[in-house]
């Protein structure tokens, strides 16, 4: 079982989180020209690394907030989490 | 190589069985070779196998970093089916079948084939709509499909829960032809007949980086030294974005755990592999009586090849819901594999950007079904330097296209799919 520290309830189980996917992934900027390579790369190419990860999690059975977890993808281990809109790495 | 028969079995016999040949030799690297295939698992061992035989290139080592088949070929739950869609995914899938078929006389290895049907439980009208839809499209294709209602199934799987007021059991869809086979054994029969072959399969050896010189592959720097060739195949699953790093690309790739799990062994009482409509559970009982079964991902990016809690008493809680009396049975092993989810839920058996690199991932969890005819497109791919007509349109540059095969319609998501 993962113990995830929501950065604003404190340490809950997995069970009440629903995952999000890459937290680095960056949209291409609105208003501006993208090629479809870009968009490619957004939508579908991953960094997928093996190690430290940088994810988002949403606390759905909770406070319904998403944020970050900093968490190593060979060991499950969670290095940290924080709020969306604070850095971590 | 010494032929596996009755009378070699007899021969042996008299001397207590401790003459028999090795089935693969352990050689040495060599310095050169026309192909190398990284991953020794079930696809790489027979894309080497039907380069040899189908295309005469057996100068050809596989590299594996642990043993053979000791990844998702010896992780899976066995099951082999074609019951796609999507012309892409059928024609392929049923090509496969028809491979599996005949594979215990071609690899001279018993693969214990069991073509004991597949069923998909429906437990709404529209599930059964949708499954007839389904079935007609595989039809079409020319695979079996056949439709049962409740009657049919209380016959065939009588210890279901037919008065499950929450999922109740409307009919289903089956590939009779669908079944298991034996996994280890389809990975040590590849390996037995691409050795004899003059394959050479080397273990314990891990690729630590590529030579490509003008954008074409050279060689392979490995934890035994550095290898000469001028063509790589990467099969290696739920690894490949870790290879294609090393070679500067991403993939349209994430890497999740899958867990399976197999029950005490009890006496015979199912027939067919089955699964679950209103969620993610499927089960076969194996010949030693175990209930092999599965689920979902646990829904995180993960190279760990094990899983958590969790999601393991979500699945079984599913499979309790089809099969009651399941409850009253201890588990006995569960284990994960690392699963390579491509964006799409499809597989990619391509070329890439860089001459003599050839790509083999995103099988999902749906590898271990397509071995053969996986082995057989990348190796024709390999050794023609173009797509089979069967793996045409498994290309990496169809998701910038937007020919995707999106045979869920679950999107990018993988861990949901």
């Amino acid at each position: 079982m993962l113990e995830i520290k929501c950065p604003y309830c404190g340490k809950r189980s997995q069970i009440e989180f629903s995952y999000g996917g890459d937290a680095k992934l960056e949209r291409p900027k609105l208003g501006t020209e993208v090629s479809d390579s870009e968009w490619n790369e957004f939508v579908y190419y991953r960094n997928n690394p093996r190690g430290e990860h940088l994810e988002l999690w949403h606390h759905i059975s909770g406070c319904r907030q998403w944020f970050k977890v900093f968490r190593n993808t060979a060991t499950h281990e969670i290095l940290s989490t924080s709020k969306i809109d604070e850095k971590i790495k | 190589m010494q032929k596996y028969s009755i009378f070699n079995l007899i021969k042996n016999s008299f001397s207590n069985h401790q003459n028999w040949d090795v089935a693969w030799r352990d050689p040495q690297p060599k310095k050169e070779y026309d192909v190398i295939i990284v991953g020794g698992g079930g696809h790489g061992l027979a894309t080497a196998f039907y380069l040899a035989k189908e295309h005469g290139i057996s100068n050809v080592a596989i590299l594996e970093k642990g043993w053979i088949g000791g990844g998702n070929v010896g992780r899976n739950t066995t099951i082999l089916r074609s019951n796609y869609m999507w012309d892409a995914n059928g024609i392929f899938y049923e090509h496969g079948m028809k491979m599996w078929e005949n594979l215990s006389q071609e690899l001279n290895y018993n693969v214990m084939y069991s073509p004991r049907g597949i069923i998909n439980l429906a437990h709404s009208d529209a599930q059964l709509n949708a499954y007839a839809r389904r079935g007609n499209s595989m039809r079409l294709n020319g695979i079996d499909a056949v439709m049962l209602n409740k009657e049919d199934l209380k016959k065939m799987i009588p210890f279901a829960d037919f008065s499950s007021a929450r999922f109740p059991i409307f009919g289903g869809l089956m590939q009779p032809r669908g079944g298991t086979a034996r996994h280890d054994a389809v990975a040590w029969g590849y390996a037995r007949q691409a050795d004899s072959m003059g394959v050479d399969i080397i273990q314990h050896c891990e690729v630590l980086g590529f030579d490509i010189k003008n954008g074409k592959v050279a060689g392979v720097q490995t934890s035994r030294g550095e290898i000469k060739t001028k063509k790589i195949g990467l099969c290696v699953a739920g690894s490949s974005s870790i290879l294609a790093s090393k070679l500067n690309m991403k993939l349209p790739i994430e890497s999740h755990v899958l867990q399976a799990c197999v029950s005490e062994p009890v006496k015979p009482f199912l027939d067919h592999v089955v699964t679950f409509g209103a969620g993610h559970f499927y089960c076969s009982q194996s010949d030693k009586g175990e209930m092999v079964m599965g689920g979902d991902l646990d829904g995180y990016n993960s190279y760990a090849q094990r899983g958590n809690l969790p999601t393991l008493q979500h699945v079984l809680t599913e499979g309790v819901a089809m099969f009651p009396n399941l409850s009253r049975l201890k588990m006995l092993r569960t284990w994960g594999g690392i699963m390579d989810m491509s964006m799409d839920g499809s597989p990619i058996i391509d070329k890439t950007h860089i001459q003599g690199l050839y790509l083999n991932c995103g099988w999902c969890y749906g590898g271990f079904k397509a071995t053969p005819v996986s082995g057989l497109t990348f190796a024709y791919t390999i050794a023609q330097d173009r797509p089979h007509e069967l793996n045409s349109k498994f290309r990496l540059d169809r998701f910038q296209k937007g020919y995707l095969i999106d045979e869920k319609g679950v999107g990018t998501k993988t861990w949901i799919g």
